[in-house]
């Protein structure tokens, strides 16, 4: 099965709005409620980053019979350097976006962790893509 | 602890949503950062108690599974807020307890920190 959903900059009523629609889609068919909590975690954060970050996004969710593949593409400043965007407390969140709870820095790595696989690609002043796959096989992972 | 108990204990108030099996909750984390309850792993019968009112706590909670939130502060909780709050099977309660208070009443009672 194969979804798409818009995601605007900006927009924080609708922020997650995407993350919920996945969560019922992957419930609706079954999948170990453990893997569906990690992937909507991961998503959500994915999201918001679109919403808090970008000028526009595009999440394309692949859900096959054993793995769900998320690849989000958006148009917005870029990260020019992905490594220490991946370092825990690093954040370029505006106050904005503190108040709402978030931009602690903490959204990639958290990402990272409830992920099989995460992928981010950047380029300044274009935008960014992050893929991420999580397989169905192996719940007991989730516990870590 | 059983829900009604846990008003009680801070003077609180249901202000909306619902829990439709088993109306209590066993753990709890108190945060105001969206971010570390993102974190939280295995949340079964869990609470949140915070002081950030908006309709991204509520986003966070679906995502993270849980299933009751109590606002501090005298924060109030918004209609739209509720609306998401029911479709997600949670349920929002207030009281004019800080986090502290609210917090230190619920541990003392028994209630378990998640972490």
């Amino acid at each position: 099965m194969n979804f798409e959903y818009k995601v605007e900059g900006g927009d924080f009523s609708n922020a997650g709005s995407t993350s919920s629609a996945v969560k019922r889609i992957m419930k609706q068919i079954g999948v170990d409620p453990s893997i569906v909590k990690r992937t909507v975690v991961a998503l959500y954060e994915a999201e918001v980053n679109i919403v808090a970050h970008a000028y526009r996004g595009v999440i394309s969710v692949d859900l096959d019979e054993d793995k769900i593949r998320i690849v989000l593409d958006d148009e917005g400043p870029g990260i020019p350097d992905i490594a220490q965007a991946m370092v825990k407390g690093y954040s370029t969140a505006s106050p904005e976006v503190r108040e709402m709870g978030f931009g602690a820095g903490m959204g990639l790595p958290n990402m990272q962790s409830n992920m099989d696989e995460l992928k981010v690609d950047s380029v300044v002043g274009k935008g960014t893509r992050v893929e991420m796959v999580n397989y169905f096989s192996h719940p007991e992972q989730t516990q870590a | 602890m059983k829900l009604e108990d846990i008003l009680r204990l801070v003077d609180g108030k249901v202000k909306g949503g619902s829990i439709a099996n088993e109306p209590e909750v066993d753990k709890v984390f108190a945060s105001d950062l969206m971010s570390d309850v993102l974190t939280i792993k295995n949340a079964q019968k869990l609470m949140l108690i915070t002081g950030l009112c908006n309709l991204q706590t509520i986003r966070t909670c679906e995502m993270a599974e849980i299933r009751a939130v109590l606002f501090v502060r005298g924060k109030k909780v918004t209609e739209d807020m509720v609306e998401l709050a029911e479709e997600n099977d949670m349920l929002l309660m207030e009281t004019d307890y800080s986090l502290f208070r609210a917090s230190g009443i619920l541990y003392q009672a028994g209630l378990q920190p998640l972490y």
